[in-house]
């Protein structure tokens, strides 16, 4: 119970169209992860979903059902939001159970739907606590609490880890995929977080200028991207693209190859070039590298690789994992 | 040393804080001092000690009834409070969370209407209460104070609600709350603070409005500041009378304020410091 499509969802702000014209499906139960550049229009496209904005012209249906012009309350949605949105002159049981509430459920109901979500989410001994007294992963987790308890039929998140430290990012993202495996409601996501995107992900939809990019799965992404911004955008870090006489040997206009795809070695190789910065992260060493002929290099090997600024390296390109684009930044076959 | 220099300049400000104070109230004391002297002593020229006796007010008292203006005036300022915040608590919530093109232009020209001086509509007003028969009546008179400090309630109540982020508003309405819903369990919770110092600053200028409360009243309607004003017509200046008049007049209100500073000051200046 949570099919969402777009038909031709156009949103413009005076003249200027933030999304020009958007068809997508998202199948009941789906994870599905908005991405994209800064501005790019992600946010908007969920708050289209959740009815906080109008749509320009378009439709939006959840489950068969038309619901363009139907308010917020009655589209049956939870939304998580990047400032949690939390009541501040209400006690955390009150936050979580303020859906509930407004549902008008018996207060038995509440109550133990209330307790049922804080036991799934560690929030029991927070219960009596207003958002001002609680870090900021708790806040998170009653924000996500007050989505939960309603059973909605699609849960919407709006960057909704990005206030959070590294390591609790990552906790909260098992949460969040657990949770889902657990409800199994659809679930949309914006995130900027390649982590995020490729770890939690069913499909990715890539989102650049209010369009889409390219939609599929994590790995369809990664392995075959359609174009150019796509390529370029999915997988940290970036992929390198190398144009001129190197390309034109591959009979494309640029040929694209991730920096995991670089064989790096001290004694021979393919390239040859000169190291501007090694950045060393234990488990992994990123290499930057002036290559003769070619231009800036990231490359990335796995362990340690013990060069530092100034030494010579040489790199060979996985063949089989080239990436090659026309004129037009698509890709070729 | 630079502590030195930082207390002297406290005591300084300090200083000339009281004395702004000092000459801002004064014109209330004098008027408290005068109430308690006898009418021959309040003319008799400045003089800050009174003789003490209450004989004033106890004529006052005796002269005209205190009661039904005291009643009148408690009326219709909670009347009009109570009335403005029902039409500016919506209007203010559209003008801030729904904003269109025309809102600062709404605002503005609300916030012109108060510069108009109110002498200019005074004629039709008057014509337009005695055709519907509002004279003197306590409703007709709700409402017009209701009006002339709607624009300020509703100004202020914008900039309160403009500090609430629009999100935990959006999340009410994604949890399934109502519009009526929305404002009556997170805006106004939320805006607790800045619409208790709107309904004092409004009711305190209700009480204090003199200009349509004496116009538009004779006996029923009329409020304390009608009270005030009779002192001072008919048989010539009794300097001490007015005087005992108008402390009644201001007293309530001069409580309510004393006891309500913080929250005042506090609302007044929400938007500023935060
Ligand atoms: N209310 C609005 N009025 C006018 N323009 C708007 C409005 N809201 C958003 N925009 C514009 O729409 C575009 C998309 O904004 P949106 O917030 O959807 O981006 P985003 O992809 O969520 O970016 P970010 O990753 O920074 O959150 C931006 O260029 C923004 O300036
Ligand atoms: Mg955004």
């Amino acid at each position: 119970m949570g099919k969402i499509v777009l038909r031709k969802v156009n949103k413009s702000f005076g003249n200027t169209a933030v999304i020009p014209g958007i068809d997508l499906a998202i199948e009941d139960g789906e994870f599905v992860v908005f991405v994209g550049p800064s501005g790019c229009g992600k946010s908007t496209l969920l708050r289209l979903i959740a009815g906080l904005e109008d749509t320009t012209s378009g439709t939006i249906e959840i489950d068969g059902r038309d619901v363009t012009d139907t308010a917020p309350a009655q589209r049956r949605l939870a939304m998580v939001f990047q400032s949690y949105a939390l009541y501040p002159h209400m006690s955390v049981r009150k936050n979580i159970a303020f859906p509930l509430k407004m549902a008008k459920l018996p207060q038995e109901q509440i109550n133990k739907k209330v307790e049922d979500a804080a036991r799934i989410l560690n929030l029991t001994n927070y219960l009596e606590r207003r958002p001002g007294q609680l870090s900021g992963g708790q806040r998170q987790r009653v924000a996500i609490g007050r989505a939960i308890v309603r059973q909605p039929s699609a849960f919407l998140f709006d960057e909704p880890l990005s206030n959070l430290d590294a390591a609790l990012r990552g906790s909260m993202r098992l949460e969040i995929s657990e949770l889902h495996h657990q409800l199994n409601t659809t679930m949309i996501y914006v995130t900027h977080d390649q982590v995020e995107a490729m770890t939690m992900a069913d499909k990715i939809v890539v989102l650049n200028a209010g369009n889409i990019e390219q939609v599929g799965s994590p790995l369809d992404l990664y392995r075959s991207p359609r174009n150019l911004f796509v390529a370029g955008f999915i997988g940290s870090p970036k992929m390198n693209f190398v144009s001129g006489s190197y390309a034109q040997a591959h009979s494309a206009v640029t040929v694209g190859v991730r920096p995991e795809h670089l064989v790096l070695s001290r004694e021979s190789g393919e390239w040859h070039g000169t190291v501007t910065v090694a950045e060393h992260l234990g488990a992994d060493t990123y290499l930057h590298v002036q290559v003769d002929g070619i231009g800036l290099i990231t490359a990335r090997a796995s362990g340690e690789f013990a060069v530092k600024h100034g030494d010579s390296v040489f790199i060979t390109p996985d063949r089989s994992r080239i990436h090659r684009f026309d004129a037009n930044g698509n890709a070729l076959a | 040393m630079a502590r030195t220099i930082s207390t002297r300049r406290t005591a300084v400000v300090t200083l000339c804080a009281w004395i702004v104070a000092l000459v801002i109230f004064f014109p209330i004391l004098y008027t408290i001092i005068t109430s308690f002297k006898s009418e021959a002593e309040a003319i008799q020229g400045f003089n800050l000690i009174p003789s003490g006796t209450v004989e004033s007010y106890v004529e006052v008292q005796t002269q005209k009834d205190y009661f039904k203006p005291f009643m009148n005036s408690v009326i219709l300022s909670l009347g009009s409070t109570v009335l403005a915040l029902l039409v500016s608590v919506p209007a203010a919530w559209a003008m801030a969370f729904s904003p269109t093109k025309r809102t600062k232009d709404i605002l503005m020209w609300m916030l012109s209407t108060k510069m108009m001086p109110a002498v200019a509509v005074l004629v039709p007003i008057y014509l337009i209460f005695r055709d519907t028969g509002l004279l003197d009546s306590r409703i007709g008179l709700t409402v017009m104070l209701m009006l002339i400090n709607l624009p300020i309630v509703v100004w202020m109540l914008y900039t309160y609600f403009r500090e609430i982020p629009g999100e935990i508003l959006e999340a009410a309405r994604m949890d399934g709350a109502s519009l009526w819903g929305e404002i009556i369990y997170v805006l106004t919770p939320m805006a607790v603070p800045g619409i208790a110092s709107t309904m004092l600053l409004n009711i305190i200028l209700a009480w204090n409005e003199a200009f349509w409360t004496i116009r538009l009243t004779t006996t029923n309607a009329a409020p304390l500041t009608a009270f005030i004003a009779s002192f001072s017509s008919p048989q010539g200046l009794f300097w001490a009378k007015l005087s005992a008049a108008s402390t009644l007049a201001i007293a309530p209100i001069l409580v309510m304020g004393w006891f309500s500073q913080k929250q005042l000051v506090r609302g007044l200046t929400f938007g500023a410091v935060k």
